[in-house]
C-alpha cells in the first residue's frame, strides 16, 4: 500500500494539483459526454413524437 | 455461407442497426465500469511511486490511454468514413459522425492531461514541441471534420466531403506516433513498445492497459449512443422511425 492515510492520499505527495487536475477533468468530461447525448436522444425523439401527433391529428381532420 | 454473408449485411442498414446497438449499449458500459475500477485500483494503490517523479507520475493512467484513444479513434473514423464514400453505406458514414466528438474529447483530455504533467516536471504549461503540436492538429482535424459536416445541409454531401477531410488527416497519425523519434522534443519516448521490452514497472503497465480498455469499451458504448441518436434525426422521414415504440403517441 502507497499511502498511511486518506490525507496522504489526496496530498499526492505534493502534486494534488496536477494529479486531481488531470483526474478530475477526466472524470467529469466522462460523466458530461453521455449526460449530453442522452439529451440530444430526448430531443430527437420529442420531435418524432410532436411530427407523429400532428400528422394523426391531420388525418383525424382534415 | 451465402446465409451468413445476408445476415451480417443485414445489420448494415440503421434500421436494423438501431435495436442491436441499444442492445449493445450495456454491455460496453459494464465492461468499462469493470476495466475502470480495476485500473483505478492499480493506478493509486498498487502501482508504485516513481523514483523520479514522485506520485506526479500517476497522470500517466489517464494521459496515455487518453492519447491512445485519440489516435485510435481518429483510425476507426477514417476507416468507417471511408467505408461511407466507397460503399456509399449512410450507416458507415453515420459511424464516422458518431465518433468524431468521442475522438475530439479524448484529444482535448491527452493535450490537457499533457499540460498538467508537464507543469511540474518540465516547469510549463505547453511547448511548440513535435509531439505537442501534432498533437493539438488532431485535435482540429476532429474540429474540422464536425465543423464541416455541420456547415452542409445535405447530409450525404456532408458525409463526402467529411470523409475526404477525415482521410487526409490519417497523415498526421503516424506524424504523432513517430514525432518522439524524428524530432529532438522534450516529450519522452513511446511508453510501450513491441520490439521492445517495457521499461516499467509491470503494475504500472497494467495500470495504463486497464485505463485504455475502459476507455476502448467506454469509447464504443458512447458512439453507439450517439449513433442512435444521428440514426433517429436521418432517417426522420421513414416509415420504420415512425413506427417505432418511443416514438408512437
Amino acid at each position: 500500500m502507497n499511502w498511511n492515510s486518506a490525507a496522504d492520499f489526496f496530498a499526492m505527495g505534493g502534486y494534488a494539483l496536477y494529479v486531481w487536475g488531470s483526474f478530475g477533468v477526466c472524470a467529469l468530461a466522462l460523466v458530461v459526454e453521455p449526460l449530453l447525448i442522452r439529451q440530444r436522444h430526448t430531443q430527437i425523439v420529442r420531435t418524432l413524437r410532436r411530427q407523429a401527433a400532428a400528422e394523426k391529428m391531420e388525418m383525424e381532420h382534415p | 455461407m451465402s446465409n451468413r454473408l445476408i445476415n451480417w449485411f443485414r445489420f448494415a442498414s440503421p434500421h436494423t442497426f438501431y435495436p442491436l446497438a441499444g442492445k449493445m449499449i450495456p454491455v460496453f458500459w459494464t465492461l468499462a465500469a469493470l476495466f475502470g475500477a480495476a485500473g483505478l485500483w492499480l493506478s493509486f494503490f498498487v502501482a508504485p511511486t516513481d523514483a523520479t517523479q514522485g506520485e506526479g507520475y500517476r497522470i500517466i493512467f489517464v494521459h496515455v490511454p487518453t492519447s491512445w484513444m485519440s489516435m485510435f479513434i481518429y483510425m476507426v473514423m477514417a476507416g468507417w468514413a471511408a467505408m461511407g464514400l466507397s460503399l456509399n453505406a449512410r450507416l458507415s458514414s453515420m459511424m464516422a459522425q458518431a465518433l468524431a466528438p468521442t475522438g475530439a474529447l479524448m484529444a482535448f483530455l491527452s493535450l490537457w492531461t499533457g499540460a498538467f504533467w508537464g507543469k511540474p516536471m518540465w516547469g510549463t504549461w505547453w511547448v511548440w514541441d513535435a509531439r505537442l503540436t501534432s498533437e493539438l492538429i488532431l485535435f482540429f482535424l476532429y474540429l474540422g471534420f464536425m465543423a464541416l459536416q455541420a456547415s452542409i445541409d445535405d447530409p450525404r454531401r456532408a458525409d463526402k466531403a467529411g470523409a475526404i477531410v477525415a482521410l487526409v488527416g490519417v497523415v498526421n497519425v503516424p506524424i504523432i506516433y513517430f514525432s518522439v523519434t524524428w524530432w529532438n522534443t522534450l516529450h519522452q519516448g513511446a511508453s510501450v513498445a513491441i520490439n521492445k521490452s517495457p521499461s516499467m514497472a509491470m503494475t504500472m503497465l497494467w495500470g495504463m492497459l486497464l485505463m485504455a480498455l475502459c476507455l476502448w469499451m467506454y469509447s464504443i458504448a458512447v458512439a453507439l449512443t450517439r449513433v442512435r441518436a444521428i440514426i433517429l434525426e436521418r432517417e426522420s422521414h421513414t416509415e420504420w422511425v415512425k413506427h417505432l415504440r418511443e416514438v408512437t403517441p
